[in-house]
């Protein structure tokens, strides 16, 4: 129950006049960004960091993971009431939840999409804080080699495990990595890819990438479609949310089944797209009556969300426990840790204990201070959407130049950051997935830090990847799923083969 | 439904028609784009291999590593290339149409014009006449609110980062008139 005391501890840190405030701006300014088409959780958090420059990192932290589940409940609110999925893991909510809200029973879809946000997220939040302590503490006798075969697990796993065309993860992956490698090398000190230019010698900052990848190239993406919407504006009545409430025991099989999948969606790269789509499909599945699904149903809207939050929180305990981010957002919360002066990993459990609890109690009364809060100000937030996108739009880029300039006061960086605006929009359009460019751009140095320091701590051979059992079998593990296809469709070939076998005896 | 509602429409006048003609197909761009990589590719991997891709008494040397991700830069580039031009015989996905290219234009140009003037006038004053000029010229909204719009947003920005948060932001004559 050590972990008890120090969420406790982690409570006490948080309950200051100052921490509570800014955990309600971040919340507000995050179902802002949900709510507004165009941007989201990621984009909202890059966009937000640096106003969080001059904060401690615990206030820092509290307020940006606000902004994030901010932006989770946000995007639910435009997918019941306005048909529009504020992100791409809420287009699964507006399946049912739309049709709710046709029906005069808007009120009912967006409790029941808070409600089972906040039970996925807290399902999530428990594991973190039990099993997030154990992890980093198994996680400090890991060595170079060891770190190493952790993040080439990662990269694999993307490319192994992703839906995309599988030489897009790769030449996105390779495309960060290289990145990631410009400027000065930390082990030899030498010169790489910069080609005599001063301003190449900084390197490529991560949340100026991010900051154009997803800020600008979504502005591009936004201005294409169609921007004209119609809906209703629901306020929701305390009788209604108690009565969603007294129902919730009937749907804990749903409730629980989507939980299970977001939280293992989301420490695998997974991710709560594909989190949300399974915990819809699945409910739908094993309903007594799914063709009733799409229609209306209030479980086709408990399910895909409560996957989605689940899958979007636990992507955060391997940030916390190994420095190993499981989604977009948590890849650009990890470049905030290093901003503020963390070193992302398992010493963080050891050396910064007021900050991992700070951030844990946070996701806790964040949580429910956000559920309270959409709960009571839906009107005010769905008629946001009346302000024209002209307006917004020129507001989100300068913001994101505010940004982009914020992180090492240069002027490049902000020519950078329409660069990869455009990489961004162009990549989105032809299937390049951002998700593994985000990562390898981030995990860039550190996994290369890890290659080279377990070289010259073995001489120069490969050996020690498979050194002792633990670094071996995570390295394996890292090939067989880089393989993954490949090996799938032969034990898929050898099985018909035996199948074929058994037909023919019989 | 209670009496509170309040319906919401936002309608979108300039929306790209949906019959517009397409300007580019997603093939022909995939193939550009796996060129460029390529190119990128061997020419990060050139320089890598002019730093030093071998291994020396101690490990890898500084461009050994990224050398062969620019080795793996150019295979899955080369391969998307191959993969791409195959594809480009069967019929084309379309890009962007010529109503989607003039929206996209529309945010890409003046965004492109602000990073111009923030270089020489500083970030406030750009943002003044990026957010009013994009109200007046692509949105169609009144004159006099745009222009509200801009300088409320720029001086909250101003007060929230310059002073308040004292994140310093590029600034240029005008400021220096007022002493920041």
């Amino acid at each position: 129950m050590e972990a008890f005391g120090l969420l406790l501890h982690g409570f006490a840190v948080l309950l200051t006049w100052k921490t509570l405030v800014l955990m309600m701006v971040g919340l507000v300014l995050g179902i802002f960004v949900g709510v507004l088409p165009g941007l989201g959780g990621p984009n909202g958090v890059a966009i937000l960091l640096p106003l969080t420059f001059t904060m401690d990192p615990t206030s820092a932290i509290v307020m940006l993971s606000c902004i994030y589940w901010g932006a989770l409940f946000g995007g639910a609110i435009t997918s019941i009431l306005f048909n529009i999925p504020g992100e791409a893991w809420s287009v699964a909510t507006t399946f049912d939840g739309y049709p709710m809200a046709q029906k005069g029973r808007a009120a009912e879809a967006l409790t029941a999409a808070f409600t089972s946000s906040f039970i996925g997220s807290l399902v999530a939040v428990l594991l973190i804080t039990f099993l997030a302590p154990m992890i980093s503490s198994f996680a400090l006798k890991f060595g170079p080699p060891e770190f190493f075969a952790v993040y080439l697990l990662t990269f694999c796993s993307f490319v192994g495990l992703g839906r995309e065309a599988k030489h897009k993860t790769v030449i996105s992956m390779s495309l960060g990595l290289l990145l990631a490698g410009i400027g000065m090398d930390t082990v030899s000190g030498n010169l790489r890819m910069t080609f005599g230019s001063p301003e190449l010698l900084r390197g490529i900052n991560f949340l100026v990438a991010v900051i154009g990848l997803f800020g600008i190239s979504e502005i591009l993406l936004t201005m294409e479609e169609r921007l004209a919407l119609r809906g209703h504006a629901a306020s929701i009545s305390l009788r209604v949310v108690l009565s969603v409430w007294k129902d919730l025991p009937k749907y804990w099989v749903t409730l629980l089944r989507s939980s299970f999948i977001g939280c293992w969606l989301g420490i695998t790269p997974g991710g709560a797209i594909a989190a949300s789509f399974m915990g819809y499909n699945l409910a739908k599945r094993f309903a007594k009556e799914p063709e009733s699904f799409g229609k209306g149903r209030i479980e086709g809207v408990f399910a895909p969300e409560t996957a989605a939050h689940a899958s979007g929180t636990s992507a955060l305990l391997p940030m916390l426990a190994l420095g190993i981010p499981g989604s977009g957002t948590a890849a650009i919360l990890l470049g905030g840790l290093m901003v503020w002066g963390l070193n992302p990993g398992p010493l963080l459990f050891v050396e910064h204990k007021d900050f991992v609890w700070g951030l844990i109690a946070s996701m806790y009364l964040g949580n429910v201070v956000g559920l309270v809060l959409v709960l009571t100000t839906v009107p005010i937030f769905a008629s946001i959407l009346r302000v024209p996108f002209a307006a917004v739009a020129p507001m989100i880029v300068v913001s994101c130049a505010i940004g982009a300039y914020a992180i090492q006061n240069a002027m490049f960086d902000i020519w950078l950051m329409l660069g990869f605006g455009v990489v961004g929009y162009v990549f989105k359009k032809i299937g390049i997935p951002l998700a593994p460019f985000t990562l390898a751009l981030v995990l860039g140095n550190r996994a290369e830090d890890a290659f080279r320091l377990s070289m010259i701590g073995s001489g120069g051979t490969l050996k020690v990847f498979w050194s002792n059992g633990l670094v071996g079998s995570i390295t394996t593990l890292a090939i067989v799923l880089l393989f993954w296809p490949v090996i799938d469709g032969l034990l898929g070939r050898v099985g018909w083969r035996q199948r074929d076998k058994l037909a023919i005896k019989d | 439904m209670s009496q509170t509602d309040l319906e919401i429409v936002v309608d979108d006048p300039t929306a790209p028609e949906d019959d517009s003609p397409s300007v580019v197909s997603s093939g022909t761009i995939e193939i550009f784009v796996c060129l460029l990589l390529l190119a990128l590719a061997v020419t990060l991997g050139y320089d890598n291999w002019r730093t030093g891709a071998s291994w020396d008494a101690t490990g890898p040397e500084p461009g050994y590593f990224p050398f062969y991700l620019s080795v793996i830069l150019g295979g899955g580039s080369l391969y998307g290339l191959v993969v791409a031009l195959i594809a480009h015989r069967k019929a084309a996905e379309t890009f962007v149409t010529h109503a989607q290219a003039r929206r996209v234009m529309a945010v890409f140009v003046p965004t492109l014009l602000f990073c111009l003037v923030t270089q020489f006038l500083g970030l406030y004053v750009a943002s003044f006449f990026l957010i009013a000029g994009f109200m007046r010229f692509v949105g169609k909204i009144a004159l006099w609110k745009s222009l509200l719009t801009a300088l409320l947003f720029t001086t909250v920005m101003f007060v929230t980062f310059d002073i308040a948060f004292d994140v310093i932001m590029p600034k240029g004559p005008l400021e220096a008139a007022f002493g920041h």
